[in-house]
């Protein structure tokens, strides 16, 4: 009567899992991303495929062979290296020779995140990191910008492919050396993406669409795009600076949505997500006003990534019942 | 203090939106037919076991006290069946730990002791004399006997009276049958209660899962306006106490309080039922509502069983199994605790049987943590998952006790919706075992 039945198995509660799998918010990211990666194409040509696939490559081989060399489990399943490369190649200019995005993508993967434990372990966003590593790195790649719809005048690149004409400054490079107001695209190309810029920075209706997706499915809260875009729109305000222009230019956006909202260097609380997120909107502005860079998103959000463990001990929420009791 | 009858649930933190499944809610309970054998053991409660009061070889009638204790926190158990003592044998409880239990043959007969009869009540004192000598305790999954929860502490002073129908679990659906086929035991159980502790303010509190409930409780309070019913958001784990006491008061049980800290005592509704039944005709508790349910289970439904009958036989009763189960629990899946065999009885605070197939009861396996920070968003004590069970891991005492994980209600929200399937419940469980063991030193 006692025997047991052995195939029963026996397990903590609770029994049932709500099916939401790291592997599917990655995937949630992933489509997040498609319409700026398409917008991208459209705008700087199909050179842009060829960048993703050699970030998206390079992050995933990264990750398989640092795995293998360590000896630990095979996580590329999770999709989280296919993210970084994607991020990775949206924080770069289109002309960037290929080499240098890919060395990119293997300091993402092995320096930055899997020598500090792998998914979930990293101190700094790893596209971010690698980003910052390469403008150090090969600073004349890095800033060389191409003029919106190049691709479609071959003969005009070839003809005179270093001329100033030619090259795409980027907006807020040219607000840094004082422009004037005619030289600047109007505020619809800004917001459709007719920009100079990094290849999946520039088109904010893109961005936007990919941000209200996840928010939608609950990937990310509001909280951080809000707060960070909130933040540096109204310090832009009081600098005198034009608001549309620093909201719609350099990296704010992709930052705002996609890079400061990375979870494992944000806050994990509503209270900490603000902190960072202002945090994060003050730093950029800083540089962008004061400093002897004209785009500071970058380095804002890996500053603040820095501060994230400070940042979550403390905003700790008080548990139940130690609060103010309410009557 | 506050004696309005609220109409809408005050806010609460956290908690999770879990597809409800409550397939057996529109189902007619059944009636087991009388098992052969009964096993009833010491231990069916929270507090002291008791001691067996019969022997091998003694005939046992149906409402005979059969085991009791001195101790306060306990609760006397009786026969559920009549027929002969076959023995005092030991079995495993779900939890694994070992205890008596008193087996119990049947005779077929299906007599009733002569010492059922109502009980004469005539103050407070005699009133939670006669809770005690019911035997019951917290139906609804937890055993806390009945007759301490109503004996509000010194110095405390109670003003409502919670009746819990959120039945959060999903499956689990005997309260909610419980509600529309006990109705009149269980306003006769709250009007025993309102009258004794003096309370007069009653929320029935019920999900917005459950229209047939809201109705049927409404007809049966309309006569009495100190009795409302309050309809609550579905949403796990709206039925545990102190979120349910948030809920319906907007009051916050301090931290390691009582509900009677914050004047209120909250009862399920299925205690309030039996309570209710006991007072009328004298029958203890002896028998209770099941769901049988979960993805192996060929016809489930709900069935009024005695306390005691083997899980197998009540399976078989519901057509057997539909496929091999690979998880049986006691209780809901997302507190119910996974058993090693179907052959144990089912004890008083058993609500459900949930028999999961293959498919149901696969369990993803864990991978790194991402910080995603789900499961301190969804967590109703405002608690930490993802650090507590990296300070559990890491065996950091200090740290655990920091974070309050002894407040953990171990409700499971913060496992469930973890997207790298961290085992969150089983490491807290382990912080909470370091912190007695210091506790103890």
């Amino acid at each position: 009567m006692e025997e047991k039945d052995e195939k029963l198995v026996i397990s903590s509660s609770p029994h049932i899992h709500c099916e939401t799998t790291t592997r599917r918010i990655m995937l949630d990211v992933i489509i997040s991303l498609v319409p700026a990666l398409v917008a991208s194409v459209i705008i700087f040509g199909p050179r842009v495929l060829l960048i993703v696939a050699v970030t998206i490559a390079s992050c995933v081989l990264s990750e398989y062979f640092s795995r293998k060399v360590m000896k630990r489990e095979n996580t590329i399943g999770d999709l989280s290296a296919v993210v970084t490369g994607l991020l990775l190649a949206f924080n770069l200019p289109v002309s960037v020779p290929p080499l240098v995005a890919a060395f990119g993508g293997l300091i993402a993967i092995v320096v930055i995140k899997q020598m500090f434990g792998g998914i979930g372990q990293n101190f700094v966003n790893p596209a971010l990191a690698a980003r910052i590593i390469l403008l150090n790195s090969f600073p004349a790649y890095m800033t060389s910008w191409t003029k919106p719809y190049l691709y479609l005048h071959p003969a005009a690149a070839t003809v005179a492919s270093t001329s100033d004409a030619l090259a795409g400054a980027t907006p807020l490079a040219l607000i840094k050396h004082g422009a004037a107001a005619n030289q600047l695209p109007s505020l619809l190309n800004m917001f459709f993406g007719n920009r100079g810029g990094s290849l999946g920075e520039t088109c904010t209706l893109a961005l936007l669409i990919g941000g209200i997706y996840l928010i939608a499915r609950k990937v990310i809260s509001p909280v951080i795009p809000a707060c960070f875009l909130g933040t540096a729109a109204l310090l832009s305000l009081c600098m005198g600076r034009n608001v549309a222009y620093d909201l719609l230019s350099g990296g704010m956006m992709l930052g705002a949505i996609f890079m400061a909202t990375d979870y494992t260097t944000s806050p994990i609380t509503t209270k900490g997500k603000v902190i960072y997120a202002v945090g994060c909107g003050v730093i950029t502005m800083l540089i962008r006003n004061f400093g002897n860079l004209p785009e500071g998103v970058s380095y804002a959000i890996v500053l603040m990534n820095i501060l994230t463990p400070l940042i979550d001990s403390g905003t700790r929420p008080a548990a139940f019942g130690k609060e103010p009791a309410k009557k | 203090m506050d004696s309005s009858l609220p109409v809408s649930p005050f806010k609460t933190h956290g908690g999770v939106d879990i597809l409800s499944r409550k397939h057996t809610a529109a189902q007619e309970s059944a009636v087991l037919p009388p098992p052969e054998e009964v096993v009833l053991p010491m231990q069916q409660h929270v507090g002291a076991p008791c001691k067996p009061l019969v022997k091998t070889g003694d005939r046992v009638l149906i409402g005979q006290k059969i085991a009791d204790s001195d101790a306060f926190v306990s609760a006397p158990i009786h026969a559920s069946i009549s027929g002969k003592v076959a023995g005092i044998v030991k079995i495993s409880l779900a939890g694994g730990q070992l205890v008596d239990a008193v087996r119990i043959v049947s005779d077929g007969k299906m007599e009733t002791s002569p010492d059922v009869k109502p009980p004469e009540i005539k103050d407070l004192p005699g009133f939670l004399a006669a809770v005690r000598a019911s035997g019951l305790v917290g139906l609804g999954g937890a055993g806390f006997p009945t007759h301490v929860k109503l004996a509000v502490p010194k110095g405390k002073s109670v003003d409502t009276l919670i009746v819990n129908v959120a039945e959060c679990e999903p499956y689990i659906t005997s309260d909610n049958r419980c509600a529309l086929e006990n109705t009149a035991q269980i306003m006769h159980g709250i009007s025993a209660v309102k009258k004794w502790l003096g309370i007069h303010r009653v929320m029935i509190a019920v999900e917005n899962n459950k229209p047939d409930v809201i109705e049927t409780m409404k007809k049966a309070a309309a006569g009495d306006a100190e009795i409302g019913v309050l309809t609550l958001h579905s949403r796990y784990p709206q039925g545990a106490e102190k979120v349910l006491i948030q809920s319906c008061t907007g009051r916050c049980v301090p931290m390691g309080g009582l509900p009677a800290d914050v004047g209120c005592i909250v009862m399920n509704i299925a205690s309030a039922a039996a309570l209710g039944e006991y007072l009328e005709t004298g029958m203890p508790l002896v028998k209770r509502r099941v769901t049988i349910d979960g993805s192996a289970i060929k016809n489930p439904q709900n069935v009024i069983v005695p306390v005691g009958t083997y899980i197998k036989t009540i399976i078989d009763f519901c057509g057997g199994y539909r496929e091999k189960p690979k998880k049986i629990l006691m209780g809901g899946p997302m507190m119910g605790v996974s058993i090693a065999s179907d052959q144990l009885p089912v004890i008083k605070q058993n609500n459900g049987i949930i028999c999961l197939g293959e498919e149901e009861a696969h369990k993803m396996e864990p991978t790194a943590c991402i910080r995603c920070g789900r499961c301190v968003r969804v967590c109703p004590m405002h608690l930490m998952p993802t650090m507590l069970e990296k300070f559990a891991m890491a065996k950091r005492v200090d740290d655990l006790q920091e974070y309050n994980v002894m407040d953990c209600m171990e409700c499971g929200s913060c496992a469930y919706g973890c997207p790298a399937g961290r085992p969150l419940v089983q490491a807290i469980r382990l912080g909470k075992a370091l912190v007695k063991a210091r506790r103890k030193k």
